[in-house]
C-alpha cells in the first residue's frame, strides 16, 4: 500500500493512499466537524461544516471529499476555517427552533455540540424560519421538518442501507425539505420503518417515538443486545432507564448489521412488557387454558406425539419453526422431526 | 428589379413574440400577388440580433435591414424597395449620430463592429432546411476530420486555436477533450449544455434555432476526436423553437448520414438525442445536469471525479456548451491559426454578448475577445437609452458583478474580468443608467439565486437567503451600518465553502456592489436615502404649495386617497398613508409635486 506524509496543523503524519482529509485526521485524534458525514455511507459534502484550509487549494475544501494527496500541508483549525464553520453554523442555528430544552434530541445533538464549541448563539441572522407541519401519523418516528439541517443522510440511509430510496428533497433554496414524494405522511409513503433515517439524523428531525418523554441520553444506561425477533442476529443498544427498557438505538460497532435494523427489532420492543406475553407454559384443560409446569407439559407433548406417531405413522406429524429461533433452534428443529419423529414434514414461515 | 432576390424574415423567439410569423405569410401572399414566387425567396431565418428593433426583415442582395415592420408595411416593401429597388426610409433604422437612415445593413453600427464567426448563418439561414447548411459549407469540417485527420489531430487543432469554454468557466476546451479521450471505457458520452438560465442570456437559444446544424457538426467532430458514440443535448423545456429546430435538423442530419452508423463511410458511428430539461437553473452545472439526464433530482455533486472519468450513467462523459460546439467546426474548416488571431493571447476567438438593459441597440453581438466594454456598450449598443447617464454594466449573469464606469475600457476576456471581480459567464450584459439602484440591484440577483440554488449544501442554501434578508433590509431603510460587515464576510464565506459555481458566484453582484458602490449602501442606511430615487420605502413626496394650482389631479388619482385639498387649499399628501406609487407625480402637470 502506499503511503502518504501529509502535514495536519504542523504535524507531519503518514496515511494510506486513497484516505480521505476527514479520515486522516480523525485517524491522528484531530477533531473536525461533521453534520452530513456518516461511515456507512457514500460521501456528499453538504454541509460544508468541515471545511479545512489546504495549502494551493482555492476556497476552503470540504475534508470529507477530498482525498489526501503526497505533501499536503492541511490547516483544520486557523481562524479562516473556524470563522467560516461558525458562519455555516449560524445559519443554520437561524433556520432552527431553538427549543432545546423540550428537544428530545437534548444531549444527543451534533448541531448543539458545535454551536457551543464555536460559540454560536444564532443572533447573527435572525430571520425568517422555516413552518412546516410536524409528521406524527405513524406509531414509530416523530419528523419534525423544522428541525431539519438538510444533511441529507436520512435520504443516504433509505437508499443505501435499507435501500428503499423513499426519502428524497423537494423544493429548492430556503424551502427545500425532505420527505416522501409530494410530502405525503410517511404512514402514507411505502416507508418500512426501519428507522434507519432516524439512526443517522443529527438533530431532532427524525426521533422514536417510543421514547419520546422517556429519558434523557444521560439517564439511560445502554445496554447492546442481539435482537431476538429472528435469527439474523442483529445487534443495537437497548436504552434502560431505572431497570426499564424504553426503546433501542443503533449501535454503529454491530459486527452484523451496522447501524441498520428492521422495524421489529427497532420499534418491537414494547413485546418486553406486553400484558399478553405467553411467560409460563399452558395447557388446555375443559376449554380453558390453565398455567402448567414444563415438565408436566413436556410430558403432554411427548405423549401425544408418541401417540399419533404410533396411530398414524410419522408423516400424519409436521413442524413449522419461527423466524424468531436462531438458525441453530430451526437446525435441532429438522433434526428431531427426521431424527426422532421419522419425518422430513419440516417447515418454516419464513419460507414463501 | 434584382434577379434572385432573397427575404430574410427573423423568425428567432425575439422576433416572433413581437409579430414575425403573420408578416411572413402577408409577405408569401404579396409576393404571389405579385407575381414575384419565381425570382423572389421568402426565408424565416432564426435570430438576426437585432431583437430591440424587430420584427426585422433583411433583403438580399440589396442588403437592406428593415427594422420594426409591420403587416400593413409588406406591400410598400414589395412594391419599392423589391420590385424598383426604393428604399422604404420611414422603415430604415436611423444612424445614431448623425440621425440620417442606413440603407445598407453592414454599415449599421450595430452590426459594423461584430465580428460574426458562431452567428454567421444566423439571421441568414432557413434552419429547417440543411441544405441551407451545406450550401454554406455546412458539415465539410467533419469529412474533412473523418477524411484526413485522426482523433489526436482534431484535438491538437482544437488546443492550438485556444477555444475556451463559452459556458462561463473559460476552460480549455482542447484540453477538456484530451481528458475524456484518455480515459479508457467501453463507452463514453458527450454532452451539449443547452439549458442557458442566466437572466437576459439567449445566445445559445438563438444558434439552436437560427444554426442547429453547426451545432450537431461540432459535437461530430468532438465526439470522433474523443472516441465517443452517443451524444446529448440537454436544452430547457423553456425553448421550444430551439428543441423543435434542433429535432428537425438531428432527422435531417439522420437522413443525410451525418448522424447515425459509418458516417462518410468512415466507420465512426454517432447518434445525438435531445433532453428537455425541467427548469432548475442549477441544471446548468454539469454534475447537476446528469443528474437530470439519469432521472434524479437535479443536483450537483462533488468533483472529483470529473466528467472525464466519471460522468453520465459513470461512464466518461464530455461537457461542451451550445457555443463552445459551435465554434468547432470553423476552427477545423479555417484552421487554428486563423481562429487564434482574433481575440487575446490567452482568450482567443470571439464571444456573442446578450446586450440588454437600459442600452439603445438590445440584442445580440458577437465580437472578438478583448473589445472593450466601452466598444460594446456605445459603439455597437448605441449608448444609454433616452440620454441617460451609464452607471454600471452587470456582466456574467446572476452570478456576475456590477462594473462602473471607470472600467469600461476592460478588455473582455476571461481573465481581466475575473480579477475585476465580475467575469465573461455566459456573456449576459446588462447595462444599468442613472436610475438602476445598485442596493436593488444586487438583491434582485441575490434574489434569483437564492430561489434557485439546489439546498444541498448549506452556505448556498441558508446564506443566499440570509444575504438577501440583509439587502431588502436595506433597501427598504432598516438597515445599520454593520450590516455591510455582515454582510461582505457572509459573501465571503458562501463564495469559499459552496459546492458547486451556483453557490460560489452568487455572492459576486454583492461582493462587486459593495465594492464598487458602496456609497450607495452608505446613503441608504446612513441617510435613509435611494439615490436613484427607486426604493420605495426611501421616497417621499410632496406637494409645493406655490406650484400646486389645485386642480386635484393628483388626489384623484392617488389609489391610496391620501391627498387631501379643495378649490381653495393647496393640495397636500398624507405623509403616513402615502404608498410611494408615484402616481401624483406623473399625474401634476405643474409640475408641483417632487420627490426626495
Amino acid at each position: 500500500m502506499e503511503w502518504f506524509t501529509i502535514t495536519i496543523d504542523g504535524r507531519e503524519v503518514s496515511v494510506p493512499k486513497g484516505t480521505t482529509v476527514l479520515e486522516a485526521c480523525r485517524m491522528n485524534n484531530i477533531p473536525v466537524p461533521t453534520l452530513c458525514h456518516d461511515p456507512e455511507l457514500t460521501p456528499s459534502g453538504a454541509c460544508r461544516l468541515c471545511v479545512v484550509q489546504i495549502e494551493g487549494m482555492r476556497n476552503l475544501p470540504p475534508s470529507c471529499v477530498t482525498q489526501v494527496a503526497q505533501g499536503m500541508k492541511i490547516e483544520t483549525q486557523n481562524p479562516k476555517v473556524r470563522a467560516a464553520r461558525k458562519t455555516i453554523l449560524e445559519l443554520l442555528v437561524a433556520n432552527h427552533p431553538l427549543d432545546c430544552m423540550t428537544c428530545e434530541k437534548m444531549g444527543n445533538c451534533s448541531l448543539a455540540e458545535y454551536a457551543y464549541e464555536y460559540g454560536v448563539k444564532g443572533d447573527v441572522f435572525a430571520g425568517e424560519k422555516r413552518d412546516l407541519p410536524v409528521d406524527n401519523a405513524n406509531p414509530f418516528i416523530i419528523r419534525d421538518p423544522n428541525k431539519c439541517i438538510l444533511c441529507g443522510k436520512c435520504i443516504k440511509a433509505c437508499t443505501e442501507i435499507q435501500g428503499k430510496s423513499r426519502l428524497d428533497f423537494s423544493f429548492r433554496g430556503f424551502n427545500t425539505q425532505v420527505g416522501p414524494a409530494y410530502n405525503i405522511p410517511l404512514n402514507e409513503s411505502d416507508c418500512d420503518f426501519c428507522g434507519s433515517c432516524v439512526s443517522v439524523c443529527p438533530v431532532g428531525a427524525l426521533t422514536e417515538k417510543q421514547m419520546a418523554g422517556k429519558g434523557r441520553p444521560w439517564e439511560v444506561t445502554k445496554v447492546q443486545t442481539t435482537c431476538p425477533f429472528c435469527g439474523v442476529g442483529c445487534n443495537f443498544d437497548l436504552n434502560v432507564k431505572d431497570g426499564q427498557v424504553i426503546g433501542v438505538t443503533s449501535n454503529p460497532q454491530a459486527p452484523v448489521n451496522g447501524k441498520a435494523l428492521c422495524v421489529k427489532g427497532r420499534f418491537g420492543m414494547d413485546m418486553i412488557y406486553s400484558s399478553r406475553r405467553v411467560t409460563t407454559p399452558l395447557i388446555r384443560k375443559d376449554g380453558v387454558l390453565v398455567p402448567a409446569e414444563w415438565d408436566e407439559a413436556l410430558d403432554l407433548v411427548a405423549s401425544k406425539f408418541r401417540e399419533i406417531k404410533d396411530a398414524y405413522g410419522p408423516n400424519a406429524l409436521a413442524a413449522l419453526s419461527s423466524a424468531h429461533c436462531t438458525n441453530e433452534e430451526n437446525y435441532l428443529m429438522q433434526k428431531f422431526m427426521r431424527a426422532v419423529i421419522g419425518t422430513n414434514n419440516v417447515d418454516h414461515c419464513a419460507r414463501t | 428589379m434584382a434577379e434572385n432576390q432573397k427575404i430574410l424574415v427573423c423568425a428567432g423567439t425575439g422576433c416572433a413574440s413581437s409579430g414575425a410569423l403573420p408578416i411572413i405569410d402577408i409577405l408569401k401572399e404579396e409576393i404571389k400577388r405579385q407575381g414575384l414566387e419565381e425570382t423572389v425567396t421568402i426565408v424565416g431565418t432564426g435570430c438576426q440580433g437585432f431583437c430591440e428593433k424587430g420584427p426585422t426583415i433583411v433583403i438580399e442582395p440589396q442588403h437592406v435591414l428593415y427594422t420594426r415592420v409591420q403587416g400593413e408595411d409588406i406591400a410598400e416593401i414589395v412594391a419599392s424597395d423589391v420590385m424598383k429597388g426604393e428604399r422604404v426610409e420611414r422603415l430604415l433604422l436611423l444612424d445614431t449620430e448623425t440621425q440620417k437612415p442606413v440603407t445598407k445593413m453592414s454599415d449599421i453600427r450595430f452590426f459594423a463592429k461584430q465580428h460574426r464567426i458562431v452567428l454567421k448563418n444566423c439571421g441568414v439561414i432557413d434552419p429547417q432546411r440543411i441544405q441551407d447548411y451545406t450550401l454554406r459549407d455546412g458539415y465539410k469540417a467533419l469529412e474533412k476530420v473523418l477524411k484526413e485527420m485522426k482523433p489526436n489531430d482534431v484535438i491538437e487543432e482544437v488546443k492550438k486555436s485556444g477555444l475556451r469554454g463559452r459556458g462561463g468557466a473559460g476552460f480549455p476546451t482542447g484540453l477538456k477533450w484530451s481528458f475524456c479521450q484518455q480515459t479508457p471505457s467501453d463507452k463514453k458520452y458527450i454532452i451539449c449544455n443547452a439549458d442557458e438560465g442566466d437572466p437576459g442570456a439567449f445566445m445559445d437559444r438563438s444558434v439552436l434555432e437560427g444554426d442547429p446544424h453547426s451545432v450537431i457538426e461540432g459535437m461530430l467532430i468532438g465526439a470522433y476526436a474523443m472516441g465517443v458514440d452517443e451524444g446529448y443535448v440537454y436544452c430547457r423545456a423553456e425553448y421550444p423553437l430551439a428543441i423543435k429546430h434542433l429535432s428537425i435538423a438531428i432527422k435531417q442530419a439522420e437522413e443525410a448520414g451525418f448522424l447515425g452508423d459509418n458516417i462518410f463511410n468512415s466507420g465512426f458511428n454517432f447518434r445525438l438525442k435531445v433532453f428537455a430539461g425541467a427548469g432548475a437553473f442549477v441544471c446548468g452545472e454539469e454534475t447537476a445536469l446528469m443528474a437530470s439526464i439519469e432521472g434524479k433530482r437535479g443536483m450537483p455533486r462533488v468533483r472529483p471525479p470529473f466528467p472525464a472519468v466519471s460522468g453520465l450513467w459513470g461512464k466518461p462523459t464530455n461537457i461542451n456548451n451550445v457555443e463552445t460546439w459551435s465554434n468547432i467546426p470553423h476552427i477545423i474548416r479555417h484552421g487554428a491559426e486563423w481562429y487564434a488571431q482574433f481575440g487575446t493571447e490567452k482568450s482567443k476567438g470571439t464571444k456573442i454578448f446578450a446586450l440588454t438593459g437600459k442600452v439603445n441597440n438590445t440584442g445580440l453581438v458577437e465580437v472578438p475577445m478583448g473589445t472593450t466594454l466601452r466598444e460594446i456598450i456605445f459603439d455597437i449598443g448605441g449608448g444609454i437609452q433616452n440620454g441617460k447617464a451609464f452607471k454600471a454594466v452587470q456582466i456574467g449573469g446572476p452570478s456576475g458583478g456590477c462594473l462602473p464606469e471607470n472600467m469600461l475600457d476592460l478588455s473582455v476576456d476571461y481573465e481581466t474580468l475575473t480579477n475585476a471581480g465580475a467575469m465573461v459567464g455566459s456573456g449576459g450584459l446588462v447595462i444599468m443608467d442613472e436610475t438602476t439602484c445598485m442596493v436593488d440591484i444586487a438583491r434582485f440577483f441575490v434574489n434569483f439565486s437564492q430561489k434557485e440554488s439546489c439546498g444541498k449544501c448549506t452556505p448556498c442554501r441558508e446564506g443566499n437567503k440570509r444575504m438577501y434578508d440583509i439587502l431588502d433590509k436595506i433597501t427598504k431603510g432598516e438597515g445599520k451600518i454593520e450590516d455591510l460587515d455582515t454582510l461582505e464576510n457572509l459573501a465571503l464565506t458562501i463564495k469559499e465553502t459552496s459546492l458547486c459555481g451556483l453557490g460560489q458566484n452568487a455572492p459576486n453582484p454583492v461582493l462587486a456592489t459593495l465594492k464598487y458602490f458602496r456609497h450607495e449602501f452608505e446613503a441608504h442606511i446612513l441617510e435613509h436615502k435611494c439615490p436613484a430615487h427607486v426604493c420605495s420605502a426611501l421616497l417621499s413626496y410632496s406637494i409645493d404649495a406655490d406650484k400646486c394650482k389645485k386642480c386635484s389631479l393628483c388626489a384623484k388619482n392617488c389609489p391610496a386617497n391620501c391627498i387631501k385639498g379643495d378649490k381653495n387649499t393647496p393640495y397636500v399628501i398624507n405623509q403616513d398613508e402615502c404608498i410611494k406609487c408615484g402616481t401624483c407625480m406623473d399625474k401634476c402637470k405643474f409640475g408641483a409635486v417632487s420627490r426626495s
